[in-house]
């Protein structure tokens, strides 16, 4: 299989501009004969039903909350990045194109960067026209600040609540189209099955979770915008309900995944307590442009109050080790920092499993320099947070944290127009591989969902639609009985195991498991020890499960069933994939490809995109590459030193 | 520390519910209310019974996905605190504690302590937007906003839609909700042009949905986990009145010649 990236030729400055041009057209008549599909209601999805409304498609989307509204982009804390360069400060289009391609450590596909830098700026304007209440100077006017790993101030805010209130913007955009009549919400309907007919994606089943009803639904293409699969790990910052569903099915339908083994370990979050612990808490990385990071010189401090050791005996490794960024380091440098001071057994905080996790974010040097008031402005709603979880004030005592999984820069393999390689499934958001190459920066998230629902599959979609014939949204074909079928015997084997352990149970185990051997540190043997391991676990998930209840009604632990079955059949293809990347890149730190501690990349034979192609559960999955070429920001090791 | 829990169980719309009484015994004070009952929910899974089903998702205090009543206090007694970063440190040994679902005609209990708050997307889909398409703005720094406005409008956009306002009224309004939603857009210049006409019709869409008046308890914001101000619901009255009065509505029969 050639992976062709449909990337335009010629110069990247005008390479989206000419592509926009080149595109077909949907004729505005022709419009509403289309139907579409997108399964997810975040950013990427709730952005691309509204505008895909707004433009006189018919648009079906689905979520498995109660409101579109809840999606997890609306946890997203910190900011929205854009080259508005209104701060003046040498920040322009090919500033924020070359500072990710960089911090993604060359392993994205530049012209994907490079039209994400443009469009961000639209969206800026976009959300305020909206009504999105950014952060404002006295003047009127946004005000913006700089956020980790970078050195311009181009980050847009909403106090510690941008996504909220971009989702919110989005939100009301989709809640505007559905009173149009334009947009049909489904909320509490999952998506189990991708129905793919005559080579092309034409429909999902969908569980409606309130009244256990299987229901096909046909369209003329796919939408997928269903997130990340961090929760692999269990515990990660990601919404309990946050899955690997959606994506896996499509791969097990023919899709290819790229790049699973590139996770995010966000630097900063809250430690765990305990071994009940059900998620870990993010804390926006924006503190880092106040709080100073350290820990312990001495392992015999680390019992210690924090007020009791002296500034002496206080390491600030991350200004020690990288004085240009110091604290702002960029989020893989700054949690293998945290991890190996850690390992050091200089963390400090509760010992879980008999070590120390954690390092000191201290703002009192900040809180002397600016005062409360102006911290309390910047960061009040974050260490009430922080104070209700812990227990502890961080006005007086230093937070602690520690890095946990965030995000996942792995996905669905798309080219330049979202599009999977099976025709008519599209992919958005963090649910695609694109954009981030191996490492996300700061605040680029949430630029990216958006650049891809508002302003780019729009276009890419008609471009498709525009070479089909509507087909109509009767699910009649016989491959839609199969995919219900398919999907009503697998949750009656969840019903019907009758087993001794709980779904959580498994989904800790598989998740200790994988954040032990494939989180922050990889090696060869670790990943071949959880390649043998993970095979055993599913075993025994599919023998001694325990799912009470019935699939007719609202049956929380059998949607979790359903979840956790998927991420015991993905987690074997993450762990392939980091132990096939020999080399470390971004958020996939090879401790045998190291020097002195920092990563080595390997361009010679890893400049490409690994996409893995199903070919059975248990079976080796299919490998195929697209080569990255880098014809405008040279690879170079990366150094924030 | 041990507690008892007297848990409302309903299996679904039709069922006339009841509550159970669990004993949890070993509840670390650093648990949160929702990993409380996911050691529950695991001990009763272990012996074959069914979940306790709650709304859930991010538990970071943000999406709005969880709220049920504690001894009579929606989100427990912690202020401005969703009941998934309520802490059990803030209960002592021998607690005995009642858990129900939001209670309002319009929030029916889908299970549990699971309800349905469509009646919020609704409210939303009357008028809770700004009309501009995707592609039709203009550069953001060309629309200065007085930063007390800006403030101001955030305050009021802070609402996560839990429904927890809605459950401590004694006549299940939901008028602090709407008038979030209200205020945030008419304290911008963006949510002028359509102001008063949103006021009309997100007012007329809450009362449509069996919610009740409001009768100026305060309960609502008293719970509101994000403090979310009663003045929002005075801002959106003065606006449903002077568009009653002196606006003449968008849509609907035409104006007379008078």
């Amino acid at each position: 299989m050639t992976l062709d990236s449909k990337a335009p030729s010629g110069p990247i400055e005008t390479a989206w501009d000419r592509h926009r041009f080149d595109m077909k057209l949907v004729n505005p008549a022709n419009k509403r004969k289309y139907s579409v599909i997108v399964v997810g209601s975040g950013l990427a999805g709730a952005s691309a039903a509204a505008t895909l409304g707004e433009l006189g498609y018919n648009v079906a989307c689905f979520c498995f909350q109660d409101s579109p509204r809840r999606a997890h982009s609306i946890a997203a804390q910190g900011g929205i990045n854009a080259a508005k360069n209104y701060q003046n400060d040498g920040d322009s289009v090919y500033r924020l194109f070359y500072d990710t391609v960089k911090g993604g450590d060359f392993r994205a596909r530049e012209r994907n960067v490079y039209r994400l830098a443009q469009i961000s700026v639209n969206i800026i304007d976009q959300a305020v026209a909206q009504g999105v209440p950014f952060a404002r100077e006295y003047g009127g006017l946004l005000a913006n600040r700089s956020f980790g790993g970078a050195q311009v101030s181009r980050t847009f805010y909403a106090r510690g609540q941008t996504g909220q209130q971009l989702l919110l913007g989005a939100y009301s955009a989709l809640e505007r189209q559905i009173a149009a009549g334009k947009v049909k919400m489904y909320a509490r309907h999952e998506m189990l099955e991708l129905v793919v007919v005559d080579g092309r994606a034409r429909g999902i089943v969908v569980r409606n979770l309130e009244t256990g009803k299987l229901e096909s639904f046909a369209a003329d293409a796919v939408c997928l915008a269903t997130g990340g699969y961090g929760n692999v790990f269990f515990l990660s910052t990601n919404a309990k309900g946050c899955n690997t569903t959606a994506i896996w099915r499509a791969h097990k339908k023919g899709a290819l995944l790229a790049n699973p083994c590139y996770t995010q370990i966000h630097p900063t979050c809250i430690p765990q307590a305990g071994d009940y612990q059900s998620k870990l808490t993010l804390m926006s990385e924006s503190l880092r442009n106040d709080g100073r990071v350290w820990a312990p010189k001495d392992a015999a401090d680390c019992g210690k109050h924090p007020s009791e050791i002296s500034e002496d005996k206080r390491d600030y490794y991350l200004e020690r080790m990288y004085p240009s960024f110091g604290n702002l380091s960029p989020r893989d440098i700054a949690s293998r920092a945290a991890k190996r001071v850690c390992d050091e057994g200089r963390g400090v905080g509760p010992a879980v499993g008999g070590v120390r996790r954690g390092v000191y974010l201290d703002f009192s040097d900040a809180i002397q320099r600016l005062g409360h008031a102006t911290i309390s402005e910047r960061y009040g709603n974050l260490f009430e947070m922080y104070e209700r979880i812990t227990g502890e004030n961080p006005y007086q005592v230093p937070m602690r944290m520690y890095p946990a999984p965030h995000y996942t820069m792995g996905g669905l393999w798309v080219d330049y127009n979202l599009m999977s390689n099976v025709p008519g499934l599209f992919v958005l958001g963090e649910a695609n591989f694109s954009d981030h190459g191996a490492n996300r920066l700061g605040a680029s998230a949430l630029m990216q969902g958006l650049s891809d629902g508002y302003f780019v599959i729009p276009y890419t979609l008609g471009n498709y639609l525009a070479g089909v014939k509507p087909a109509g949204t009767t699910a009649d074909h016989p491959a839609f009985r199969a995919a219900e079928q398919d999907v009503k015997s697998k949750l009656d084997k969840f019903l019907a195991i009758k087993g001794k352990r709980t779904v959580d149970s498994f989904h800790r185990q598989l998740g200790d498991l994988v954040w032990d051997r494939c989180g922050m540190g990889r090696t060869p043997e670790g990943l071949q020890e959880a390649l043998q391991k993970i095979p055993a676990i599913r075993e025994e998930f599919w023998q001694n499960l325990t799912v009470a209840g019935s699939a007719n009604d609202l049956n929380q632990s059998l949607e979790k069933a359903g979840r956790v079955a998927d991420f015991l059949e993905f987690a074997e293809l993450m762990c392939t994939d980091a132990l096939t990347r020999n080399e470390s890149c971004g958020g996939h730190f090879r401790e045998d490809h190291q020097d002195d501690g920092e990563a080595k990349r390997n361009d010679a034979d890893y400049s490409h995109v690994a996409a893995w192609e199903f070919a059975g559960v248990g079976t080796a999955p299919v490998l195929h590459k697209e080569p990255l070429t880098f014809d405008y920001v040279k690879p170079v090791q990366r150094s924030y030193k | 520390m041990k507690l008892t829990l007297h848990i409302w169980r309903q299996k679904d719309r039709k069922d006339a519910g009841k509550f159970v009484r669990y004993e949890v015994p070993n509840v670390s004070e650093h648990m949160s209310f929702l990993e409380m009952l996911d050691v529950l929910n695991e001990d009763l899974q272990g012996k074959g019974e069914e979940a306790i089903a709650f709304e859930h998702d991010c538990r970071e205090g943000i999406c709005g996905s969880c709220g049920f009543v504690i001894n009579g206090e929606p989100h427990g007694p912690q202020d401005r605190t969703t009941v998934c970063q309520l802490h059990m440190r803030t209960f002592k040994e021998g607690d005995e504690l009642y858990l129900e679902p939001w209670r309002a005609t319009a929030f029916p209990v889908v299970k549990d302590l699971v309800v349905d708050r469509s009646a919020f997307d609704r409210i939303i889909q009357a008028g809770g937007f700004v009309s501009v398409n995707t592609g039709s703005a203009r550069d953001a720094n060309s629309l200065p906003v007085r930063k007390e406005d800006a403030d101001r409008a955030f305050d009021a956009a802070a609402c996560i839609g839990c429904g927890a306002c809605v459950a401590a009224c004694p006549n299940a309004a939901a008028m602090l909700f709407t008038s979030a939603k209200v205020s945030h857009l008419s304290l911008l210049p963006q949510g002028q042009p359509e102001r008063y006409d949103r006021v009309v019709k997100m007012v007329h869409q809450m009362d449509s949905e069996d919610f009740g008046h409001c009768s100026n308890h305060g309960e609502c914001e008293v719970h509101c986990p994000k403090g979310i101000n009663l003045s929002n619901i005075s801002r959106m009255n003065a606006d449903y009145i002077k568009a009653s009065l002196f606006m003449s509505p968008r849509e609907g029969k035409e104006e007379s010649g008078a």
